[in-house]
Order: C-alpha cells, then structure tokens, then sequence
C-alpha cells in the first residue's frame, strides 16, 4: 500500500512484470544510475578516511543485507552473522594461501563453502524458530568464535592469518582508491541479487514464512526448505561480505567476529528497516558513522571535559547500544520508513492533503 | 585421577550452580510475567555489584547498610527499565524485544566500564574469615553465605509464588493477562513488580560473587551463562532454571576437570554449556520441565 502510493499519476501498470520491477518509474531507475555514477567519481576526490569509511560500509553492506533477508524478510533471527562473516574471511585467506587460488576466485568460492557451512547449521535451525533460535545462534557464535580461536591450521590461532590484497589480470587492488571499486562492483552485484530475489517466487516465500508460517505452510511452502535455504543465503552474504573484510585489511583475526559484531549486524539493518533493501545500506552507513561521530565529538569535547577521550571506546559502544534501543522506541520501522515519509512529504509539497 | 580435585570442583560447581539458578529464576520470572527475554540479566549484577562496591568503598558505609541500600536502588532501576524502556515495546515482534535487551545490555556494559574502569576491583573485607574449613575443602565464606542466601530466596520466592496476593497476581498475569486484567489485577503493576524483584535477586547474586572474584564487567557473562540453564530447565519454569542452573554450574566445572586432566583443550569450561544448549534445543527444544506450546489455526 505505501509504495503504490508514491507512483505518480500517469504511470500504469498492465502486468505482473511490471508491477514487480526493481525501480518503479523510469525517474528512480535514472536516480539510481546517476548514483553508481557519482559513486564511481568518489575515488577521485574522497580522502583516505572517508574512502576507508565507504568500504567498510560496502562490506559490512552486503553482510547486513543477508541478515536482513534472514531476519528481516524470514523472519528468523540469527545473533551468529558475525561468526559466519568471520567463516568467509578466514576462508578466503585460506584458500589463498594454502591453495594458491587467486584471491579473485578466493572471494566467491568463500561465499560459496560459507553456504555450505551456513545450510549445515540451518539444518537444526530450520526445525525451531523465534527465540529459541535467537538462543541457539546465541551459542553457535561462542562455539564458532572458540573454534576460530583453536584451529590453528585453519585461521592461525590467536596470531591470525595474513590475506593478500585483491588481483586481477596481475593488477593489484591494494590502495584505497582501486579497492573501492571491487567492493562497489561486488555491492551492486550482491544488492540487485537481493532485490532480485525478494520479486522472486523464493523471496515471497520467504515473506509469506514470515508474515504466517502456518498459513504459508497450507499453501504449499515447504517450510524446513525455505528456512534452510534462507539460513544459507545469508551465510552466502556473510560469507563474501567477510571475504572482503579480509582481503582489505591483509590480516584477519578471529577477534574482529565477536558476538558485538553480530549484535551491530542486527542493529544495522533494525535501524535501516527490516526486510528493506535499500534501508539496509542507509542502516550500515548509520552503524558505521556513527562510532566516528562520537569520536568527532569527543575530540572536539575533549578540552571541556577531561577524560573523555580515555573513555572514547565505552562511548562508542554505548552509543551503539543507545541508537537500537532509541529506534526501536521510537522508530522501529527503520530509516527506510523515514525516507518513505519525506519523499511522500515532498511529492504533495506545499499542499498536504 | 585426582580425587580431591574432583571433589573441589564438584563443590565448586554445585555453589556456582546455586548462583546460577538464583539467577536464571530471575530470568524466567521475567519471560513468565512479561514474555521479554532478558539479555540484559547479566548487567543488572554488574550494576549491582558496582552499586554496592561504590557505596562501600566510596562512602565507607558499613556493610549492612550498604547491601540494602543497593537492593532499593535496584528495584528503583529495576521499575524504572521496565516503564521506559520495555513498555512501549508490549506488542512489537519479538525481534525488536530481543534487541531492546541486547541493546541495553552493551549500553550499560559501556557505561559500567567508563564509571568504574575495566580491571576487577576487590571488595572490601565483608566476613571475618575468608575461608571456611568443610569437611577437609577450603571453601570461601562468601560461597557458605551465598548459598545459604540462594537457598532463602528460593524459598522465598516459593512463599511468595504460592501465598502473597501480589505473587498470585503475578502467576494469574502469566497465564493469562487479558482475564488477569478483567478480574482486577494491574497488568501494569505486576510488569514493573516482575522487573524490580528480578534485578534485586540478580544484584544480591552480582554482590555475592563480586566479594568473591572482585568487581569487574565479567560479571555481564553471567548473563549468558544463564541461557543454557534456562533452556535446559524449560524456559517457563522455576524450579527448571534452578535444576538446570545447578546442572550447568556442575558440568561446566566437570568439563573443567576433564579438559585439565585430559584433554588439554583450554577452554571447555565456557563453552561446554553452550554445546549442551544447542543438543537440548534439537533434541527437546521446551527443556525439561517447560510448557510445549502447541499452536492451532
């Protein structure tokens, strides 16, 4: 209902086809290429900070969006993301440096095992539902985080393990400005997938799961299927989201993927909007400014009030958890839905009615 | 095979066990009364530990006037939580009550850590002997104390559940709060009440085990520990969350004999209990003693 109210008159839809397209008006379709545009111009002219900001949005982006068709499309809640984020970076590293496999082939064969991994814990997963599985993801992220800890052949132990910059063609993405565009290609790619797949015969059982399981059920949705098949989609984010992570810091170490990581997850896409794709990425921006607001802030602070800057890392991580108890207070519906309300605002601008 | 060792852990477990069944009872009094899972429980014994640290060490009062002033300042917290945060919550889906807690549980972990700092402080001698000698196992005295502790609260509690007007209020909303609320109960009074008496008990166990360990924010990871005792017991029982506290407290401690004396993993004893919760969530997900929620069209 709320998005058809934003059509403008004049546009009518005679088929499913279209009813059910990506961009709704040619108008958004031209907003959203002049965005890739834009974006590719950002190398050009952002610092290194902000461009170090705009890739760890890109990454922890496609992550949060598998959380979201899983939590927020499936309804089933997961409180392990981090664990099978951290599963694709160690992967990717792995793979790379055990087998030699280039790091460009690295990234999609770890998403595609952190699936298969994925889809072996949606298996149990799949039979229960709600808090219990919010519990039992609750373990498996401290079972996970002990494993990564302990297999030493695998992620290094404690020490971690290196992960070589991103190739192609005997080209080295190892700056900033290169890498950008490998994870803006890889963001695209992963968010018109996801878009996709929520217009799909799939993404709508997902939602019908969600929305009643047991009428989703009488309707011919094998439930166990789906859920087991979402659990594995999400891991399949998570796992080329880690991946990323990985090949851009050069090290990956198993305590980057703490049950904090996942608790920011599920805040990213709380405070995008559940189930929304687009609020997804407006959410990850959100999680991942707002520790470097603080620090701003506090810096600016810092000659007023001393100490402050001793407390820099508590305060970010109270602000964290302040914002997803603020949101869902007073707006649980997310960003998505604020954007929603100013476009509606500005479409019958000056007359409200 | 070492005997005695055994022997100390076994106590050692069954005296943590009690802690942890003190605490997951506040847990499940919580999700029975106002279906909210607490994520947070682990907090409120940090808060409650730091409280009284503070009050004794800070303003030098005496025990016995410290420890009563924390439990008033946790019922206040307790309500106060509950009115602000959890009550514009009633209704929403269960993702969102789930992070409420999970969000107050780092924002309160956070500003634990930037009051207090990060490296556990001591508590200021409370009895007079640290250990006491039973039956040939130094045992300390603040065990002795919390265990005797846990157990009159459990039979308080039982007293409680079973005779006071406002605990039959509290069981009558579990079960049903629309027909609670029709015969006269304050479905919002009970909500608060079930808040404030949880983070008192939770705060008397966060002082109990800060004389022990000293104060610090590991005290939170009780919290979490609490979750297989829950799930084990059943999450909607009693008398399950203090059977599987004790269970968990018992394993986690058997787990840390065997891996000491044999398997030399090095870190079983956290995450035994996490294995155990998710077998029991495959193979019984409504634990032990735990209600199974058959649902109908």
């Amino acid at each position: 209902m709320a998005a058809a109210a934003f059509i403008p008159c004049g546009q009518f839809k005679t088929t499913y086809a279209k009813d059910t397209t990506i961009f709704p008006t040619p108008v958004s379709r031209a907003f959203a290429v002049l965005a890739l545009v834009l974006l590719c111009l950002v190398p050009l002219v952002a610092s290194r900070y902000q461009l170090n900001l705009a890739i760890q949005i890109g990454y922890y982006g496609i992550a949060a969006l598998g959380l979201n068709i899983l939590v927020g499309s499936t309804g089933q809640i997961s409180l392990g993301h981090a664990a099978f984020f951290g599963f694709g970076a160690f992967t990717s590293a792995y793979l790379n440096n055990a087998y030699g496999i280039p790091v460009f082939f690295a990234i999609p064969l770890a998403g595609l095992i952190t699936t298969a991994v994925g889809l072996v814990f949606g298996i149990p997963a799949g039979r229960i539902k709600g808090l219990y599985l919010a519990i039992a993801t609750f373990a498996s992220q401290f079972i996970l985080e002990d494993f990564f800890a302990r297999a030493d052949w695998f992620t290094g132990g404690s020490a971690g393990s290196i992960a070589s910059p991103f190739g192609l063609f005997g080209y080295e993405f190892s700056s900033d400005q290169s890498y950008f565009y490998v994870v803006l290609a890889y963001l695209v790619v992963m968010f018109l997938l996801g878009a996709n797949l929520l217009r799909s015969r799939d993404g709508r059982a997902f939602v019908a799961l969600r929305d009643h399981y047991l009428s989703a059920e009488v309707m011919g949705i094998n439930l166990t299927k789906y859920r087991i098949l979402s659990f594995g989609i999400s891991s399949f984010y998570a796992g080329i989201g880690g991946a990323l992570f990985g090949h851009y810091l050069g090290y990956v170490s198993a305590e980057a993927f703490t049950i904090l990581l996942s608790i920011q997850f599920l805040g990213m896409i709380i405070i995008g909007g559940l189930g929304s794709v687009m609020g997804t990425l407006m959410g990850t921006a959100f999680m991942v400014l707002l520790p470097e607001v603080m620090e701003a802030g506090v810096q600016n602070l810092g000659g007023i009030l001393p100490g402050m800057s001793d407390a820099l890392a508590f305060i970010k991580q109270a602000a964290i958890g302040l914002a997803i108890v603020l949101f869902l207070i007073f707006e649980p519906d997310g960003l998505a839905h604020r954007w929603r309300m100013i476009k509606a605002y500005w479409k019958l601008y000056p007359f409200s009615y | 095979m070492n005997t005695q060792l055994l022997v100390q852990l076994l106590i050692n477990g069954l005296i943590i066990g009690t802690l942890y069944g003190v605490v997951a009872m506040c847990f499940v009094l919580i999700y029975k009364s106002t279906q909210v899972v607490n994520f947070a429980q682990g907090e409120f014994l940090l808060i409650g530990a730091w409280v009284c640290w503070w009050l004794l060490t800070d303003f030098g009062l005496p025990f016995w006037i410290g420890f009563p002033v924390t439990l008033l300042f946790m019922v206040a917290f307790g309500v106060l939580l509950q009115v602000v945060v959890l009550r514009p919550l009633i209704g929403e889906p269960i993702i969102s009550v789930i992070m409420v807690t999970i969000g107050l549980s780092i924002f309160f972990q956070a500003i634990m850590k930037w009051i207090f700092g990060t490296w556990a402080k001591p508590f200021p001698q409370v009895f007079a002997t640290k250990a006491v000698n039973i039956g040939g196992l130094q045992v300390q005295t603040a065990y002795v104390m919390s265990v005797v502790i846990s157990l009159i609260i459990m039979v308080g509690f039982a007293w409680f559940f079973k005779y006071s007007r406002m605990g039959l209020a509290m069981r009558a909303t579990a079960f049903n709060q629309q027909v609670a609320q029709s015969l006269g109960i304050s479905v919002k009074q009970v909500f608060a009440m079930a808040w404030a008496i949880s983070a008192m008990v939770s705060a008397l166990a966060g002082v109990v085990v800060g004389m022990v360990n000293g104060v610090s924010s590991a005290l939170s990871f009780f919290g979490i520990k609490v979750f297989p005792a829950v799930i084990l017991g059943g999450l909607d029982s009693i008398v399950g969350a203090i059977i599987g506290g004790l269970i968990v407290g018992v394993l986690e401690n058997m787990a840390e004999f065997v891996d000491g004396q044999y398997l030399n993993f090095g870190n079983l004893y956290t995450v035994a209990p996490f294995y155990v919760l998710v077998i029991i969530l495959m193979i019984k997900p409504y634990g032990l003693f735990g209600t199974q929620q058959i649902e109908r069209v």
